[in-house]
């Protein structure tokens, strides 16, 4: 009985640790955020900042009330779903976020449906003929994949296909979007971008993860009792090896919602990546804090569904 | 243009153009042309080819995407807030002002019909009747008096609060006319009225969400930190209402995307292009580039109250030392006007054109040195990324340096911090100045006794007697003749060496007509919006 339990308790625990993180790293973004030199009435003011008019300013804001407050009042705001007002231009951060996390979510959901699928199967088929010319193709791409910048592709990609063939759009948002092949054309060169970025690392994360299941005596042994090549690693290997795969990609996904500042740059694609900085660079506070969180449980979702994916995937834990 | 020199780029033809709209006679151009060796029948291809862009016809319809370079969160539509060129242009499109610039840097009247005083401290504003808000409000005296109100509230957070401060009372004195009296004589008030942040919003307007203006646009979509988007308004009190139906507005940060997206059709204007794409734009012939001189420059510093700028000879000799069309030429790409050491640059109605840029003598610079006795001491520049280019100029300034045995070394600081830890501090260091709209402006700033930015901290009783009393004078001439003489003071006089006033580059389609240089800076004063078209 006690042995059915066990993975709820630990998906509980998971979900526990989340929670906690979450708080943890609120309070760190926000001392960060305090050590910042200027505040926000400072930086909108800019060259005419003389004293008197920084001092009315920040009295207008409400900036003079203590920072600490002013952050417990927005964490006690955001426990009741209310993520506060932009200082800068008094709109309300859920609608500063809202348009802006959907686009990110967007690009992010397209790039996974592409770069997944794709990257396992390199991975897993590098895997199974390992050592063959198909590895060591798949194994050198992935090298040189990683190594080239994300910059680079992404400029080298509008280079040929937007300004010398003129195929694709040169911007991913602004462009009329109304039909499939206007989304396609759209959508391509980020995608493309950003899924060579993240499958790099999946494919050899997944190609390492599945060799080494391969190398333990019981695969080795279905292989012995005349288990088909495809057989011995897709019914025998891989559910041991799903628990590092799905680690190494929610790695990689993670990377999608606040990490493609570069890509929202040069496509001029307007997510949350570029919202961030901007709320830094402008001391924001409640947007900073807004889009941390949002980051945070990305990333947290991500690694607990891994973890979740690992813990339930176990036969051992079944 | 099969007469066309085989070097000739669309960077020479704007420069052409540059000239004409400045108002150089045939002549001069060719004159230009012959030195920079062109034939005489090529010649004058190039000028009906630049003529002919000067005065198209309009093009009415059509829908604009124009990109900047910056945009965040904080944009505003509130133009007492503009920040940012991106602001500019959604002020300029949405609002108007009293008065506006024109190409030669000369106030024209735009929401008033007149501006006068007998003693440039009282003003009479008289306004243009019949002009309707987007709302459907007619403008009066109330909502120039709450838009000039809103610059002395603190709570606000006026950009133009230094500048409003000198407005002692404004005063509505009937439906059509607001009387304001300056705290001191200050001829300039049409000038100072033509800035972006004066632009008039209707009495009682906190909610700056959307922008409720007098302008040719109305606003449509404004998404900070993403695009705006503004449509023609068909009640538009100027008879050559817009052009274009409609134009959207974002920016591109990454200057290699924003030229990209130029070539592939995705925008009609990049604006400030980065002088090293310049060949990416002119191999294409569907797109061409915009120069404008505003009058920005990166300046050599030296404080005259420590060693070595103590000894007036180290100036003099740094003055002769400077290689201006090297700077000019190689550093700056030929996209610069050269300097002759004072703020005010060939874009503004007073400068002095006489006052000649100095020679580069290093033989004369030795000498100074020598009676110095400063030849051969290490003596270090300060650059930084921070000030524009500052680097490669003082590349330059050491490696003549060193020919004539002065050891000049190049002090590399990061941008990080560089204005508060360096500029204004180190003896020998680079600055860089925006900018400013008039000569008083310009020299209240940075070389009155009492300036806040007195760079070579130059101190003369005789200049600051005459900064205020050009102010306050109304006769032209006489203004012109002060501010020519203290052109030449700041010139012989204080330590500030300004080689070069830097171009701003516009990259636009070659299908874009209307779009002039002015003096307020890059895509025509950042209002190219109403003036602009679109050729089919």
């Amino acid at each position: 009985m006690t042995r059915s339990f066990l993975p709820y308790i630990l998906v509980a625990q998971r979900l526990g640790i989340a929670f906690v993180t979450l708080i943890i790293v609120s309070f760190a973004v926000f001392f960060a955020t305090a050590m910042l030199p200027g505040d926000v009435a400072e930086i909108l003011l800019g060259q005419a900042a003389t004293p008197e008019a920084v001092a009315g300013l920040r009295e207008a804001m409400g900036l003079d009330e203590p920072a600490l407050s002013r952050f417990v009042h927005w964490l006690l705001g955001l426990a009741q779903g209310d993520m506060g007002t932009s200082y800068v231009n008094n709109i309300e951060v859920a609608e500063l976020i809202g348009g802006r996390l959907l686009n990110s979510l967007r690009l992010a959901a397209v790039v996974t449906l592409v770069s997944v699928p794709v990257a396992l199967t390199l991975g897993i088929c590098a895997a199974m003929w390992r050592g063959s010319i198909f590895d060591r193709l798949v194994s050198l791409l992935t090298i040189f994949v990683v190594s080239v910048p994300e910059f680079m592709v992404a400029t080298l990609a509008v280079l040929v296909f937007a300004v010398w063939l003129g195929w694709l759009p040169a911007l991913s948002y602004g462009v009329e979007l109304d039909s499939w092949s206007a989304m396609l054309r759209a959508y391509a060169m980020p995608v493309i971008s950003l899924s060579l970025v993240v499958s790099a690392q999946m494919i050899r994360m997944s190609r390492a993860a599945v060799i080494e299941t391969i190398n333990t005596p019981y695969v080795e042994m279905a292989l012995l009792k005349g288990a088909s090549l495809s057989r011995m690693v897709l019914r025998h290997a891989l559910p041991n090896a799903l628990g590092p795969i799905a680690n190494a990609v929610a790695l990689s996904l993670s990377y999608l919602v606040g990490g493609v500042i570069i890509v929202e740059t040069i496509f001029n694609y307007p997510g949350v990546a570029k919202l961030m900085v901007d709320a830094v660079s402008t001391r924001d506070l409640p947007l900073i804090q807004s889009c941390a969180m949002i980051f945070c449980v990305s990333y947290l979702s991500l690694i607990t569904l891994a973890d979740l994916i690992a813990i339930l995937s176990n036969p051992r834990l079944r | 243009m099969t007469n066309t020199p085989t070097n000739w780029t669309s960077r020479d033809d704007a420069a052409v153009e540059h000239m004409i709209r400045r108002g150089a006679s045939r002549r001069e151009l060719l004159k230009m042309l012959m030195a920079s060796g062109v034939a005489v029948a090529a010649g004058g291809t190039l000028l009906s080819h630049a003529t002919a862009a000067v005065a198209a016809t309009p093009t009415t319809g059509g829908t604009l995407k124009a990109a900047g370079w910056s945009s965040s969160t904080a944009d505003t539509l509130d133009p007492a807030k503009a920040t940012l060129s991106t602001d500019y242009v959604r002020c300029c499109a949405y609002y108007n002002r009293l008065t506006f610039l024109d190409g030669a840097g000369t106030a024209q009247m735009e929401l008033a019909d007149s501006i006068e005083s007998d003693d440039a401290q009282t003003w009479n504003i008289k306004l243009k009747s019949g002009v309707q808000f987007h709302d459907g409000k007619t403008l009066t005296a109330d909502d120039v008096v709450y838009s000039m109100n809103r610059h002395l509230d603190p709570a606000v957070g006026s950009k133009a609060n230094s500048l409003a401060k000198q407005m002692a009372e404004i005063i509505k004195v009937d439906d059509l006319t607001v009387k304001i009296v300056l705290a001191e004589p200050n001829a300039d008030l049409p000038t100072i009225l033509s800035l972006h942040h004066f632009m008039i919003v209707a009495d009682g307007t906190t909610d700056f969400s959307t922008a409720n203006g007098t302008g040719a646009f109305k606003s449509e979509v404004f998404e900070p930190g993403v695009r705006s988007i503004g449509v023609r308004n068909d009640n538009y009190f100027k008879s050559q209402g817009p052009y274009l139906d409609s134009f959207e507005f974002f920016a591109i940060p990454d200057n290699n995307a924003r030229v990209n997206a130029l070539l592939s059709g995705d925008i009609q204007i990049a604006a400030a292009v980065n002088p090293r794409s310049l060949r990416m734009v002119e191999g294409n012939d569907a797109v061409r580039t915009s120069i404008s001189t505003a009058g920005n420059y990166t300046n050599l510093n030296i404080r005259l109250d420590v060693a070595p700028g103590e000894q007036m000879d180290f100036v003099e000799g740094m003055k002769s030392l400077i290689n201006r069309e090297a700077i000019q030429k190689s550093v700056l790409r030929g996209l610069a006007d050269i300097g002759n050491d004072q703020p005010v640059s060939s874009a503004n109605r007073y400068h002095n054109p006489n006052l000649a840029p100095r020679d580069f003598d290093p033989e004369k610079a030795k000498f100074h040195f020598e009676k110095a006795g400063l030849l051969g001491v290490e003596i270090p520049m300060v650059a930084s990324d921070a000030a524009g280019s500052s680097v490669d100029m003082a590349t330059v300034v050491q490696q003549a340096g060193a020919e004539i045995g002065m050891n000049l070394t190049v002090d590399r600081v990061p941008s990080d911090g560089y204005w508060s830890n360096y500029w204004l501090k180190s003896p020998v260091h680079f600055g860089n100045i925006n900018p400013r709209p008039t000569p008083d402006i310009l020299f209240s700033l940075l070389y009155s006794s009492e300036a806040p930015w007195n760079e070579s901290q130059y101190k003369s009783e005789k200049f600051d007697k005459m900064m205020v009393e050009a102010r306050g004078a109304l006769d032209e001439e006489k203004r012109t003749a002060m501010y020519w003489e203290m052109q030449e003071m700041v010139a012989n006089e204080a330590g500030t060496i300004i080689p070069a006033y830097i171009s701003n580059v516009d990259a636009v389609t070659s299908k874009l007509g209307g779009l002039e240089a002015n003096p307020l800076g890059g895509m025509m004063g950042y209002a190219f919006a109403e003036y602009v078209w679109l050729d089919a």
